[in-house]
């Protein structure tokens, strides 16, 4: 506070005596600031309408039936987003799954677990996997991830479960490369533990100390207290936080890209590669010429009408909270 | 790393407190309780080995194809032997510092207008919700935006759609953490800057972006560390392009992030090698990069 002040004061004496301020410089800075945050509303508002009037024609064309078409056929000018679509919510939803309980389990060590000098250093890594680039999730997960799976995780697990019902299908590997849409799901998981933790840490560490000392008087053990007091405390936004995660999960590009096999059929098994909207658009995006390029955004449009939903739920629970 | 040698003591106040009653804990309970401490250790242990087996695959790859030649020699064409990445490192300095340059003062002016001019307006609340959205929003989004926006109507790809779409993704960012920390700067040194005289663009100028200066320079250090690595929007907006960019930046320009995935993914070894080394020299910029900007807001803090 004192640095704060006399940095103020050394800014202001040695200038010469400053002219009495005109009220129009004043405006002008008001006016500029004012712009500049209309600007961010412009943008979100631009981004929603090139994206729909690119992707209008192949809407048109298709009606609804490009949201339930799986045909991708870019010799018959045949498409439909079914596919796509199906890979994206599998691989996000599979994202949840693995990676909600780690960052519950990171966000509880840290919080709960970690003795006070480790908790700087621990906390940094799992934020500065937050910073990785997702195209190196990418090639991490093709060249190092995805041979280790097939060979440890694919080929076994084949093996057992083939000719049995269900699982047979839904665990079985036809070419076990290593990628598909379980891999895409790891990955994606990797890659949104480290928000959802961070997060979750935040929430956790807000929830007053008395509650959590009152539950360990009355003689509760740590899972107790984490179970019946500090989870459900922070129920409400480690939800947004969860949405915050989905959002990412769904709409991550590159990672996906590299790992997912890039596959335009449906397949039963989460073994075997598929697609998603966003990896999609990657691949084919450079090429697309015509039809294929309408229709590609009118992919995008889908993405961001679905991310923005499941983002704007996120926000809203997570201020709930803050607010409150 | 870090996580192992609290598996034992789990070493928490009130948990060693409570070791002497053991006796007295069904084992169900206590059962239960080793078994979350030992899975949370478990997942944290889960996170630093990933992140060590990235930074360990970087090393070892991309160290071997280290020389002299991959800064001072652009990209080979397909099939050509050797080359450099000294173009993809070049053009994406170039866009970076464009999407910077364009981002900060915008997001810098946002920033302050949410913190000092619109406070709880409705219409500040509003824009202050999609930031938060624009924020976490898809970076494929914003290069498909862009794309249409620029690419078609310019007739080709830029490193000028390339920044600006860098620009659109750091935004966000900058307006976020300028709101918090001139949230942070005490309301009295403002009225005090009011006793003065001074009217509230002086207050602004000279008291609270002085007083919150550590921080906003590092949300201008996060918003760098979020687009160096970005590559979904330039694949749409400078694509990329094995030679020396022409210097007002229309076609493809060459960029690290576009160069690894091209690369990676190509069936000539020298490229791949290529790929390997630039993903650890971006990989490194973005980590230390994330790093200043931690180790900065800390000192801001201190103060």
């Amino acid at each position: 506070m004192v640095a704060l002040s006399e940095n103020v004061a050394l800014a202001a004496a040695p200038r010469r005596a400053r002219s009495a301020p005109s009220p129009i410089a004043d405006r002008i800075f008001h006016l500029a600031a004012y712009a500049s945050a209309l600007l961010v509303l412009l943008v979100l508002a631009g981004i929603l309408a090139s994206i729909a009037y690119g992707g209008w024609p192949a809407f048109q064309t298709f009606g609804p039936g490009f949201i339930t078409s799986s045909a991708w056929n870019v010799g018959r000018e045949e498409y439909g987003a079914f596919v796509a679509i199906i890979g994206t919510l599998a691989s996000a939803a599979l994202a949840l799954v693995i990676g909600v309980p780690i960052s519950l389990g990171i966000a509880i060590y840290l919080t709960q677990l970690c003795p006070g000098w480790a908790r700087r250093p621990v906390a940094m890594t799992i934020e500065l996997l937050a910073s990785v680039p997702s195209i190196i999730y990418g090639m991490w997960g093709l060249f190092i991830f995805a041979p280790l799976f097939a060979r440890f995780v694919q080929v076994p697990v084949s093996n057992l479960v083939e000719g049995l019902p269900i699982v047979g299908t839904l665990l079985y590997a036809q070419v076990p490369s290593g990628v598909g849409v379980l891999t895409a799901g790891i990955i994606l998981a990797i890659m949104i533990v480290p928000f959802v933790a961070s997060i979750t840490r935040d929430m956790l560490d807000q929830i007053p100390t008395v509650l959590r000392e009152s539950a360990y008087g009355i003689g509760c053990t740590t899972w107790e207290v984490v179970r019946h007091v500090l989870i459900p405390q922070a129920s409400v936004s480690i939800i947004g936080a969860i949405m915050l995660g989905l959002g990412r999960a769904l709409g991550e590009t590159m990672a996906v890209t590299f790992v997912i096999g890039n596959a335009n059929r449906l397949s039963a098994s989460i073994f075997d590669p598929g697609s998603t909207i966003a990896s999609r658009i990657a691949n084919e995006f450079n090429e697309a010429d015509g039809m294929q390029l309408h229709a590609l955004l009118a992919l995008g449009c889908i993405l961001f009408v679905v991310t923005f939903i499941v983002l704007i739920i996120a926000r809203l629970l997570v201020r709930r909270v803050k607010v409150a | 790393m870090d996580a192992r040698p609290n598996l034992a003591p789990a070493s928490h106040g009130a948990a060693a407190l409570a070791a002497p009653t053991w006796g007295r804990v069904r084992a169900g309970r206590r059962t239960a309780d080793r078994a979350l401490k030992i899975l949370c250790a478990l997942a944290t242990l889960l996170g630093a080995v990933v992140l060590g087996s990235i930074l360990l695959m970087l090393i070892v790859e991309g160290l071997r194809g280290f020389s002299l030649a991959l800064f001072t020699e652009p990209t080979p064409g397909p099939g050509s032997e050797g080359g450099g990445i000294a173009n993809a490192i070049l053009g994406s300095l170039v866009m970076t510092t464009l999407g910077i340059v364009v981002a900060t003062p915008v997001g810098v002016m946002a920033g302050t207008y949410l913190a000092e001019y619109g406070k709880t307006s409705k219409l500040a609340d509003l824009i202050r919700f999609l930031n938060d959205i624009l924020l976490s929003a898809p970076s494929i989004l914003i290069g498909l935006f862009v794309y249409t926006v620029m690419v078609r109507t310019m007739g080709g790809y830029s490193g000028w759609a390339g920044g600006v779409a860098l620009a659109i993704i750091a935004t966000p960012v900058i307006v976020r953490t300028t709101e918090d920390m001139l949230r942070l700067v005490p309301g009295p040194l403002r009225e005090a800057g009011a006793a003065l005289g001074a009217p509230p663009s002086l207050v602004i100028r000279h008291v609270t972006w002085r007083a919150a200066q550590a921080g906003i320079v590092t949300g201008i250090l996060l918003a760098l560390a979020r687009i160096a690595g970005e590559t979904a929007p330039l694949l749409f907006t400078a694509l990329n392009n094995n030679s020396w960019f022409s210097p007002n930046l229309m076609g493809g320009v060459a960029n690290l992030p576009v160069m690894i995935y091209q690369f990676a993914l190509s069936p000539y070894e020298n490229w791949r090698q290529l790929a390997w080394a630039g993903a650890l020299l971006i990989t490194v910029a973005i980590l230390a990069l994330s790093i200043t900007a931690r180790v900065f807001l800390r000192g801001g803090k201190a103060r």
